[in-house]
């Protein structure tokens, strides 16, 4: 029995959106390198579809994989798909995680939120702050340091 | 390439110790608490691999006590030592920051059991001095526990110091040398031992096997009770062919020292000195003080598991501190003890060296372990933004 599914290692080795994406419509992130695992999201939208995205991580096998799945589950939809990914969404999609490794899906689903909250600030659209929820750092007590 | 390099994890057993083990399960699979032949030629083996063991440490067959493990042994040790300082009146014990969970965990139950605890703090290299000991000692200190040498970082602590100034002031002075048997010139005399742990997988042997040595005179009691085996001090039928692999491995090893230093100390230093050439990358402990097969480094901006899988995927197997790879929050005790910061701490990589190793992996280690970390670090935030400014660098280039 492998540490990972098969699609976790398979986005973990050949992550999908790495890198950077210039003047980009909304930037988020969130961890912290004291947890030891932050992401970064760039999104890219016009309209309301979000044409590009791409990812920077540092952590564990397991935050690379969901960065890299919950990227490829938000590319090319409507912004409020984006919005409606769950954290259960990315997991399901990488064929489970181990239970100690789901906050990490925890921090793609809001890496992605705080992109589009970010978006939201830029363009002066409005929202109700309630869909933005603070981070959560229940998972990870270091983060309290 | 195929790489096994987590030697302080466990070891691939040498040719011998699998004859032994095998022979012994094949040939000699009596009981040796039976009086007949066929037991007593199972005692015959087991007091022969007690004789392997206690020449090994410089010590008599009868200061060998044969344990599942170094865990046990560790736990026999101080359990048996606060219990013989309690008939005293004595709860006091000193230890460091770096040790073992099985010491650690086991002070800690103590001291949920009224004994006192000093665990005494470390410097940069993971160093602790006999110095730091003999201050710590108070009239009601029972016992002092220091490792030999550091599972995670290599160090090697000054034992025969602290035990000197142990013996001195008559408290009792136990070494978790799990990592150091077989690998070090260990002995129980020149090093003014009264209690020493090893384990058998840790120098080519089989798991589930270890040893402790208890000084003559110092009767600490059983952890396990039942029949009279060990004399009494450690009940259940001997693990015979567990016990005459780890006596046959250990007498291998001692007998393989001085060489096998000279080829694991080349191997490491050269590990080090190309490993030196990643930038904002640090050695964890001693530069030369340290196990002969040993390396540790923090690299910035990147995380441990990471890189311990994608090694994997290039043949690679070695260990991380980081807090993914401990099934903990927290990164390692022993890098956050030698000052680490929580972010350089998960960032960190041990490659621990072997019998089965040899000089040719050394460039294959290094150029793979280079090629991961700018790997990880061209897609970590973190590194971008030491790049663009935004966060300042922990560690020098």
């Amino acid at each position: 029995m492998a540490l990972y599914s098969e699609k976790v290692m398979d986005h973990f080795r050949n992550p999908r959106n790495v890198g950077v994406i210039e003047n980009a419509d909304g930037v988020g992130e969130v961890g912290n390198a004291v947890c030891g695992d932050i992401m970064k999201i760039y999104l890219k939208i016009d309209g309301d579809v979000i044409t590009d995205v791409k990812f920077e991580t540092f952590g564990c096998g397991s935050a690379i994989a969901s960065s890299s799945m919950a990227t490829e589950l938000i590319k090319g939809k409507p912004v409020s798909e984006a919005l409606a990914l769950t954290n259960k969404a990315v997991t399901e999609a990488l064929d489970g995680l181990p239970a100690h490794k789901l906050h990490c899906s925890v921090l793609a689903e809001e890496a992605i939120k705080a992109a589009l909250k970010d978006y939201y600030d830029k363009n002066g659209i409005e929202y109700d702050p309630a869909m933005f929820p603070e981070e959560s750092c229940a998972y990870c007590a270091a983060g309290e340091v | 390439m195929n790489v096994y390099a987590d030697n302080a994890a466990t070891t691939r057993m040498s040719q011998t110790a699998l004859d032994a083990v095998r022979d012994c399960m094949e040939n000699t699979w009596g009981n040796p608490s039976s009086l007949y032949e066929t037991g007593q030629k199972a005692k015959t083996a087991l007091e022969q691999a007690r004789e392997r063991v206690a020449a090994a440490l410089n010590a008599l067959p009868g200061e060998i006590l044969f344990t599942s493990g170094g865990s046990e042994a560790d736990n026999q040790a101080i359990r048996g030592a606060a219990a013989l300082g309690k008939a005293k009146g004595k709860t006091h014990i000193i230890s460091t920051t770096i040790e073992h969970h099985a010491v650690l965990h086991t002070l800690k139950r103590l001291e949920r059991e009224g004994f006192t605890v000093t665990l005494l703090p470390v410097d940069a290299e993971g160093l602790v001095t006999a110095r730091q000991v003999a201050e710590a000692i108070r009239d009601d200190t029972c016992l002092v526990t220091v490792m030999y040498a550091n599972n995670e970082i290599g160090t090697v602590e000054p034992i025969a110091e602290i035990g000197a100034v142990c013996r001195e002031r008559g408290v009792l002075f136990h070494t978790d040398a799990v990592q150091a048997a077989g690998h070090l010139p260990v002995d129980v005399k020149a090093d003014n031992v009264d209690l020493l742990s090893l384990s058998g997988h840790k120098f080519h042997g089989p798991k589930g096997v270890g040893a402790l040595y208890v000084r003559r005179g110092v009767r600490i009691p059983p952890l396990i009770e039942g029949g009279s085996q060990e004399r009494g001090k450690r009940a259940g039928t001997e693990n015979l062919p567990g016990i005459v692999g780890m006596a046959a491995a250990l007498s291998e090893a001692v007998e393989r020292l001085p060489e096998e230093t000279a080829r694991l100390t080349g191997m490491r230093d050269a590990l080090i000195a190309g490993l030196s050439e990643i930038p904002y990358g640090v050695l964890n402990g001693a530069r030369t003080n340290r196990l002969p097969g040993s390396v540790s480094f923090c690299f910035e901006a990147i995380e441990g598991e990471s890189i311990i899988l994608l090694l994997d995927d290039l043949g690679i197997s070695v260990s991380s501190g980081s807090a993914c790879t401990s099934g903990s929050l927290d990164p390692s005790h022993v890098l956050l003890a030698i000052g680490r910061p929580h972010e350089i701490a998960h960032g960190s990589v041990r490659i621990t060296l072997g019998a089965y190793n040899d000089a040719s992996q050394v460039p294959y280690i290094v150029d793979s372990v280079k090629a991961v970390v700018e790997r990880l670090r061209n897609m970590s935030p973190v590194w971008r933004d030491l790049n663009e400014g935004k966060r300042q660098h922990v560690i020098p280039a």
